[in-house]
C-alpha cells in the first residue's frame, strides 16, 4: 500500500451550514447510499444486469458539488453515474426504472447503469468510456458561454459540472478539454474523483504526477485539491469554483480525494486493494462524518436524521416496486429513437 | 443565375445558414482567421465573429465531442474536418455519442451537427490524406452520411443538412471544389435521402457517388457513342441509401454496376450489392458488379495511385462486358 496523501484539512467552522442545507445535503448522502446498497441487492438477485458501478463511499463529491448548483446548471457524469442523476434531481424511480431495463427508465430502458440521461435535469449524460463525457460538458459550457457573449443573453450564466476519475485524468481528451475551457473561459467545473484505483491499476502506478489538482496550473487555471470525504470541504471548494464560473472568470479543476467503498463494478473480485486501506478509508465515512458534524454544531436532532433515513429508505423500496412493475419496453419501438422525429 | 465554384456554393449555404438561425456555428481547424483550408468559410470569421466561427486546437476528439454537447444543448454546430481522414481521431465521439447518444438516452436528446470536409483520393496526398471514411463510419447507426458531388447539390444538401436534427456527416471531396455552375439566384433545399438520377437510360443501372459520379458521366459519353444507355445514379445518400429510386431504375435496366471511390472490402457498394441481393434479387438479369478501389494504403506514386481507383475506361468495359452477356 502506497503512503496515502495527507489530507487537506477543512475548517468546519468555515463552512456555515444552515439548518436547512444540512438536511437538504444529509437527505441527498443517504439517497446515494442507500439507493446503491440496493443496486448491489437487486444484482445479486439477479434482477439488473451489465456493468453495474456503485458510488458507496464517494457520496460527499456528488452532493457536495451538485446540492451547490442550480437546477439550470449542467451534470455530466461517467459509468458511475447514478448518484450523480440522483443528486441531481432525477427521481429515484427513474433510475431504478432504468437498471431495471423498463419503459419508464430516465433512458427509457435503452441506455442502462452507464447510460443515464434526463434532459428536464440537465442531466447530459452518463458516458460509458474513459474521458468521452469532458468534451460533451465542454460543449453544453461553450454553449451558455455563446448564448451569454455572442448572442448577448444575460440569463445565459449556467454552469456544468463534470465528474471523472483518477484513471481518465491520464487520457488526452481531460488534457485537451481543460485547454480549451482555459483557452475561452468556459464556465465549467472539472471535478475529479480520485478513489485511487482504476480497476486495478493504482493511480501511482499510472501517473507520473499523481497530484491531479496541480495539472491545472500548466493551463493558468486553479487547481484545488479538496478532502472528499468531507461534503463541507467539497462544498466549499464547488461553491467558489461555480461562481467564479457563473462570473464569467473561467473554469476550475477540483481534485477530490475519495475512496469507494465496494469493488470497481460489482462484477470485480476487488482483490487488489488492501484490508488496512479499505478500513482506514471506511473509518472517514462521509455520511458519518456529516452526521457527526450536524450533531455536534446542534444543527438536528438525531431522531430527525433517523425520520430521514426511514423515509429515504421507503424512497428506494419504493423505486424498486415502481421499476419491478413497471413495463417493458415495447418491442415494436425497437428501432424508435435512432433519429429525431421531427 | 450565378455561375459558382463548388467550395463557394458551400461557403454560401453556411452563410445562409448562419445569417438565417444565429445558432449555427462553425468549429474546426483554421475556419476563422486562415478561411478554412479550402476557403469554404472564408470571410466568415469576419461577418460573425470568433465565437460563430471557432478556430480550435489541433483536438479533433475533443472538439467534435463538444460540438455534440454544444449539439445536445441547442445549438447548431457544423465541424469542419480540415481532412476527413483526421476524423479518425474523433471516432470515438462520432460514433458512440454523436451517433448512438440519441439511442441510448431513449430520445432524452437530439444531435443537430454536421461534420464535414473533403474527402477522396486526391492527387499524390499520400495514404492518410486520401482516406474514404464513408465506407468506415457506414456501419455506425444514428448517422447519416451524405456525398455531394456538383455545386448544386452541395450548397442545397449542406442547407438540409445543417437544418436537420440529426448528426450528418457529409463527405466532399478533395478534388471537386473547384467545379463551376450556374446556380439559381433563389434559395433553395436539395433533399438528404434522394438519389439523384444523372441520366437516364434503359440498359443499366450505375450506382456511384462524390467525384466518381464525373468518371461514371465521363465513360457514358463513349458508351452513348458505341450506341449504348446507361442509367447513371449518383446516390447523394450513403446513409441511408435510396432503395426506392435505386429500386424503381433496376426494374426498368435488370442490370446494376457500382463504382465507387472506397476499398471494396466494406464498402458502400458491399452494403448495396446484398441489400440489392435481399430486394431485388428477381429483377436482376446479371450478377451486380463492383468497381472499387483497391484494398491498399493509397500510395504516392501518381501512376500507382491512379491504378489505386477506378477510372473512365475500366467503367466503358464494365458495361460493355456486362451488355454483351445475353440472357
Amino acid at each position: 500500500m502506497a503512503q496515502e496523501r495527507t489530507l487537506p484539512v477543512f475548517d468546519a467552522a468555515d463552512a456555515l451550514v444552515t439548518r436547512e442545507e444540512g438536511l437538504t445535503v444529509y437527505e441527498d448522502m443517504v439517497l446515494g447510499r442507500y439507493f446503491e446498497d440496493k443496486c448491489a441487492e437487486m444484482y445479486y438477485r439477479g434482477r439488473m444486469f451489465g456493468f453495474v458501478h456503485l458510488y458507496n463511499g464517494q457520496e460527499a463529491v456528488s452532493s457536495g458539488v451538485i446540492t451547490s448548483l442550480r437546477s439550470d446548471d449542467y451534470v455530466c457524469s461517467t459509468y458511475r453515474d447514478h448518484v450523480h442523476a440522483l443528486s441531481a434531481g432525477v427521481p429515484a424511480n427513474n433510475v431504478m426504472a432504468e437498471l431495471f431495463g423498463k419503459e419508464t427508465g430516465c433512458s427509457k430502458g435503452r441506455g442502462g447503469s452507464m447510460h443515464l440521461f434526463s434532459e428536464e435535469h440537465n442531466l447530459l449524460g452518463g458516458f460509458a468510456f474513459i474521458g468521452e463525457g469532458i468534451p460533451v460538458a465542454l460543449g453544453a459550457a461553450y454553449q451558455a458561454h455563446y448564448r451569454r457573449v455572442a448572442l448577448g443573453d444575460p440569463n445565459a450564466d449556467q454552469v456544468s459540472a463534470c465528474f471523472f476519475g483518477d484513471g481518465t485524468s491520464n487520457n488526452g481528451q481531460f488534457f485537451e478539454c481543460l485547454n480549451m475551457a482555459a483557452l475561452w473561459n468556459l464556465p465549467i467545473i472539472f471535478v475529479v474523483e480520485n478513489n485511487k484505483w482504476a480497476i486495478g491499476m493504482a493511480h501511482e502506478r499510472a501517473s507520473s504526477q499523481t497530484e491531479i489538482y496541480k495539472k491545472a496550473s500548466v493551463f493558468g487555471m486553479p487547481g484545488v485539491e479538496v478532502d472528499g470525504m468531507d461534503v463541507l470541504a467539497v462544498r466549499d471548494a464547488a461553491k467558489t469554483a461555480i461562481s467564479r464560473a457563473r462570473a464569467g472568470e473561467g473554469p476550475t479543476l477540483i481534485e477530490c480525494l475519495t475512496y469507494r467503498f465496494r469493488g470497481h463494478s460489482l462484477a470485480d473480485p476487488d482483490e487488489l486493494r488492501s484490508k488496512e486501506e479499505k478500513e482506514e478509508w471506511l473509518s472517514r465515512d462521509p455520511l458519518k462524518r456529516f452526521e457527526t458534524y450536524l450533531l455536534g454544531q446542534d444543527l438536528v436532532k438525531a431522531e430527525e436524521l433517523k425520520a430521514i433515513r426511514d423515509r429515504i429508505q421507503q424512497v428506494v423500496d419504493d423505486a424498486v416496486t415502481f421499476a419491478e412493475q413497471s413495463p417493458e419496453p415495447d418491442p415494436s419501438e425497437l428501432r424508435r429513437y435512432i433519429f429525431a422525429e421531427n | 443565375m450565378a455561375e459558382t465554384l463548388l467550395f463557394n456554393a458551400l461557403r454560401e449555404a453556411v452563410d445562409e445558414e448562419m445569417d438565417r438561425d444565429d445558432t449555427v456555428f462553425v468549429l474546426g481547424e483554421d475556419v476563422g482567421v486562415y478561411g478554412g483550408s479550402y476557403k469554404v468559410t472564408k470571410g466568415l470569421y469576419e461577418k460573425y465573429g470568433e465565437f460563430r466561427v471557432l478556430d480550435t486546437p489541433i483536438a479533433e476528439n475533443s472538439f467534435t465531442g463538444m460540438a455534440v454537447g454544444a449539439a445536445m444543448t441547442g445549438l447548431r454546430p457544423i465541424i469542419e474536418g480540415m481532412n476527413m481522414g483526421f476524423l479518425l481521431l474523433a471516432f470515438n465521439q462520432i460514433a458512440n455519442n454523436a451517433g448512438m447518444l440519441r439511442y441510448t438516452s431513449g430520445g432524452n436528446y437530439k444531435i443537430p451537427m454536421v461534420i464535414r470536409g473533403p474527402g477522396g483520393v486526391g492527387r499524390q496526398l499520400g495514404a492518410e490524406h486520401s482516406q474514404r471514411l464513408e465506407a468506415y463510419f457506414q456501419a455506425v447507426p444514428g448517422l447519416k452520411i451524405v456525398a455531394c458531388s456538383t455545386p448544386y447539390n452541395a450548397k442545397g444538401l449542406l442547407k438540409s443538412a445543417i437544418r436537420d436534427n440529426n448528426p450528418v456527416l457529409f463527405f466532399e471531396h478533395v478534388l471537386l471544389y473547384n467545379l463551376k455552375e450556374n446556380l439559381p439566384d433563389h434559395e433553395y433545399l436539395v433533399p438528404l435521402d434522394q438519389a439523384e438520377i444523372v441520366r437516364p437510360g434503359k440498359d443499366v443501372t450505375i450506382l456511384t457517388y462524390s467525384r466518381m459520379r464525373h468518371h461514371v458521366t465521363q465513360a457514358a459519353k463513349k458508351l452513348e457513342q458505341k450506341g449504348f444507355d446507361p442509367e447513371i445514379i449518383d446516390l447523394i445518400s450513403l446513409k441511408p441509401i435510396d432503395f426506392d429510386t435505386i429500386g424503381a431504375s433496376i426494374k426498368k435496366t435488370h442490370r446494376v454496376i457500382v463504382v465507387e471511390e472506397c476499398m471494396k472490402t466494406g464498402g458502400i457498394g458491399a452494403e448495396i450489392v446484398a441489400s440489392i441481393s435481399d430486394r431485388f434479387f428477381d429483377e436482376l438479369d446479371a450478377p451486380v458488379l463492383r468497381l472499387s478501389s483497391q484494398d491498399i494504403p493509397t500510395p504516392y506514386n501518381g501512376k500507382l495511385e491512379s491504378l489505386t481507383i477506378v477510372q473512365p475506361r475500366q467503367i466503358e468495359e464494365a458495361v460493355e462486358k456486362m451488355m454483351a452477356l445475353q440472357i
